[in-house]
């Protein structure tokens, strides 16, 4: 077994678990929009920062991929991580206006107002890729992936033409984090008109 | 094979031994007669560009059709890049090692009939001193090259880099040839651990540690190991890991075995961005080449140790120069980060333990196991050891590539190799490290160039590039500039890279518009805090570096555009407005001519007068006034 801190408090978890996994065992929360414990973390929203402190030396690191290591000391909410999250939560406003899965969440921290420009007010998708992850890592078929590159970023199926590949199972409605997929999916797939299956819907 | 370059025709006489390589090295040297001519002409992309393969052409046809004595007969060589850019197409003459600048294919006849027929140099084509005017005949006598200590780029642009011939001559692959025959793996990791030798990507990170990294996680799980050569360089103005790769690429390979050898890799691969193409060719004729030698393949000089490798062509990308980004992109996938809290010399390609070396890195090790690390580490300062190939560009007399022991002041290296700024008034700053680094001002232009001095002052060593800028230079206009290139090559992943970038941008835009709010200062810095804290891979977490290091030293021009709407550079074009001198003004009529929007006017031989309100300032008015009467306010 791992012993390590977090907010001051000793924690003991499984060798191979995550800070994260540690916090959510023990009930401290960590808010986080691209993990889901079904496919391997990859470390894109960036909103589970936290605090790795030695010392005077201290640095953030993303605590969903972040491995538990003995003696460790971890602090989840310092002014630093609350920069980061206020400053995150204010982007995703801005891309993101349309889910209210994200305003809630920022409003929870805090965040209720964006300075950031507001370009499309139904957009819900903000590319933590969780959609194309669970397509490629639990149903096997990679039918959808993330497109381009930089600010251009888009999820879709091969050069963004219907595929029948894809097998509308649903996943990637279901695990979708702001209820972007859903609009989503009749793009995606090639016979639109076969129905989805009860998971998803 | 070779298009332009006629490579030396590879003798496939396979080399068992060190002796082996001696003798072959002997017999290039007896062939070769040292006090016949030869004509070496630079063939780096620079010197392409301003007409190099045209020299070369017309020393080849000149040389066939004249009626010259077998006995100076010269040898003609294109060679990598020799270094001072901005005085291109360089050619030398050997033996008495003639300096020329700016050479023509119309030069060709008189350095044909005057150098190599009379002995003479050519008088118009010698570098001249900036100083006194006199002409300096040779390289050495050359201020640029004589303040420099070139080890690396020692054989650059005195090579032919096509030839292996040329290199052994030079004696390459001695230092793999003696690893192989005296010393275990793990006495080459602990030569390269004890030379103090230093990532030359930008981050300084102990190669020698690294390499003790990867051995230990090869003992904890087992191989295979890879070994990579990061030549993905993209940083604006660094052109560095380009005229290594290009000049001289059996440094790069041999380091890479020597690497290889050291570690116990059978596979490398040399990820090079596919804009140069050159780069590429020269390493794929020098690994054909080695192979045929049996220095690379199977049983590398009969020693046992048997170690291939492999070009990979970067998309274009920048970001594929970040180490995980770079081995996402081998592994056929998009190139994007991934976090690094476990290491690259445990989990890199493949999820396999793997040493990533930047090209001027791996080129180092060679001369590290030929000359021992207590030579090595006799170069430089005690914590930044060797010497570091620079990239001086910008606003500078001298552009080109300058090679220095670690530690040497900024100022060294632009006013004295560099020969300052072209107006001749001491430069505004230097901004190192690309589009990571930082903007360094005049004030502290003692800085000595090395890893730990750049940190503490804010900026960082990144690859190598130094842009230099003058009093004309916004630090606004800067901050714009790299931001808007890092939001370009962001690769989307993570969302404060993706979308922080460019809120930052967009708030600089605003001060370069006279939109600023003073208040917007502290918000541009708590986001690039966010960003510093948050960004996924050092792309991302570097980005803020320059504007936050403009802010730092230059505070006073941030609020000139805030408070007075003003742009003190006469850069930010909302800012400024051109106005005619009448004093000044002859009435030529070369500005009203070529002014876009006939904004000028005014009659023959009297002052003119722009239009403000037509005028986009584009600023040719201002390019083309040969009597300095068009102002920018």
């Amino acid at each position: 077994m791992i012993k390590f801190n977090i907010n001051d408090t000793e924690v003991e978890v499984e060798p191979g678990c995550t800070v994260l996994e540690a916090a959510r065992q023990y009930g401290i929360e960590i808010p986080t929009l691209c993990y889901h414990e079904s496919v391997a973390p990859s470390g894109a929203c960036r909103l589970c920062m936290v605090e790795l402190k030695d010392g005077n030396w201290s640095k953030l690191v993303a605590s969903c991929i972040y491995p538990a290591a003995e003696g460790i000391n971890i602090y989840t909410e310092t002014e630093r991580v609350h920069n980061v999250r206020k400053w995150l939560f204010e982007m995703l406003l801005s891309k993101c206006p349309g889910s209210n899965e994200i305003k809630e969440m920022a409003s929870k921290y805090g965040v209720t107002s964006t300075q950031f420009p507001i370009e499309n007010t139904d957009e819900k998708c903000m590319l933590c890729g969780l959609c194309t992850r669970v397509c490629e890592e639990v149903v096997g078929l990679s039918a959808i992936s993330i497109v381009d590159r930089g600010v251009h970023k888009k999820i879709g199926s091969p050069f963004l033409v219907p595929s029948d590949v894809c097998v509308a199972c649903g996943c990637c409605v279901t695990i979708c984090p702001t209820g972007a997929m859903s609009a989503r999916i009749d793009a995606v797939r090639r016979t639109p008109d076969v129905t989805l299956t009860p998971l998803a819907l | 094979m070779s298009n332009g370059n006629t490579a030396i025709s590879i003798d496939s006489i396979r080399l068992n031994s060190l002796e082996d390589l001696n003798t072959l090295r002997q017999n290039i040297i007896d062939k070769h007669d040292p006090n016949k001519p030869e004509v070496l002409i630079c063939h780096g992309t620079g010197c392409i560009a301003n007409g190099s393969v045209e020299v070369i052409d017309a020393f080849k046809k000149i040389c066939a059709d004249a009626d010259i004595d077998a006995k100076i007969m010269p040898g003609i060589k294109a060679t990598g890049c020799q270094g001072l850019c901005s005085k291109g197409p360089l050619v030398l003459i050997k033996p008495q090692g003639l300096f020329y600048q700016k050479v023509k294919a119309s030069d060709v006849e008189d350095i044909i009939q005057k150098t190599i027929i009379k002995n003479e140099p050519v008088e118009r084509l010698l570098y001249k001193d900036p100083k006194t005017g006199k002409p300096i005949k040779t390289e050495e006598e050359i201020p640029y090259y004589s303040l420099q200590k070139r080890v690396i780029l020692k054989n650059i642009g005195k090579i032919d880099p096509t030839s292996i011939h040329d290199k052994i001559a030079v004696g390459g692959y001695q230092a793999l040839a003696k690893a192989l025959k005296t010393m275990t793996p793990e006495e080459v990791v602990t030569e390269v651990a004890n030379s103090g030798l230093r990532g030359r990507g930008g981050a300084g990170f102990p190669t020698g540690r690294k390499w003790q990294g990867a051995l230990k996680a090869v003992e904890k799980k087992g191989g295979p190991v890879y070994v990579v050569v990061n030549g993905d360089e993209g940083d604006p103005g660094a052109f560095m890991d380009c005229a290594i790769m290009e000049g001289d690429p059996h440094a790069v390979l041999e380091g890479l075995i020597l690497g290889a050898y050291a570690l116990g890799a059978n596979k490398g691969y040399l990820y090079i961005r596919a804009e140069y193409p050159l780069a590429v060719k020269h390493l794929e004729m020098a690994m054909e080449q080695a192979r045929a030698h049996g220095l690379l393949g199977d049983n590398i000089l009969n020693s046992g140790f048997s170690f291939d490798a492999q070009i990979n062509r970067g998309a274009g990308a920048f970001v594929c120069g970040e180490s995980t980004a770079l081995f996402t992109s081998i592994e056929g996938k998009a190139g994007t980060p991934r976090p690094k809290y476990v290491r690259s010399v445990e989990e890199g390609l493949w999820g396999n333990p793997t040493v990533l070396n930047n090209v001027e890195t791996w080129a180092n090790i060679p001369l590290i196991i030929k000359k021992g690390a207590d030579w090595y580490s006799s170069i430089g300062t005690p914590k930044s050891t060797g010497t570091k190939v620079f990239c001086l560009v910008g606003k500078v007399n001298n552009v080109g590539l300058v090679e220095v022991p670690m530690g040497t002041p900024i100022t060294k290296i632009v006013d004295e190799i560099g020969g300052g700024i072209p107006s001749g008034k001491p430069f505004k700053a230097v901004q190192t490290g690309g589009p990571s680094g930082g903007c360094i001002p005049n004030k502290l232009k003692d800085t000595p160039m090395d890893f730990d001095s750049l940190t503490d002052a804010g900026a960082m060593m990144g690859s190598g590039a130094m842009i230099v800028m003058d009093e004309h230079d916004c630090v606004v206009d800067i901050g714009r500039y790299f931001l808007r290139f890092l939001e370009e090559e962001s690769c989307g992943k993570c969302i404060p890279c993706r979308l922080g970038l460019t809120k930052m941008r967009e708030i600089l835009d605003n001060f370069s518009a006279g939109k600023g709010k003073i208040e917007d200062i502290e918000t541009l810095q708590s986001l690039a805090k966010a960003i510093q804290d948050g960004a996924l891979c050092a792309l991302g977490t570097s980005a803020p570096n320059p504007c936050l290091t403009t802010i730092k030293f230059f505070k006073d021009e941030y609020l000139a555009h805030i408070n007075d709407q003003k742009c003190p550079a006469g850069v930010c074009k909302e800012l400024i407005t051109y106005s005619i001198d009448p004093d000044a003004c002859t009435g030529c009529r070369s500005c009203a001519r070529l002014c876009p929007e006939n904004c000028i006017t005014g009659k023959k031989k009297e002052p003119h007068v722009i239009n403000a309100d037509k005028c986009i300032r584009c600023g040719i008015c201002l390019e083309t006034c040969k009597f300095d009467a068009v102002q920018v306010n």
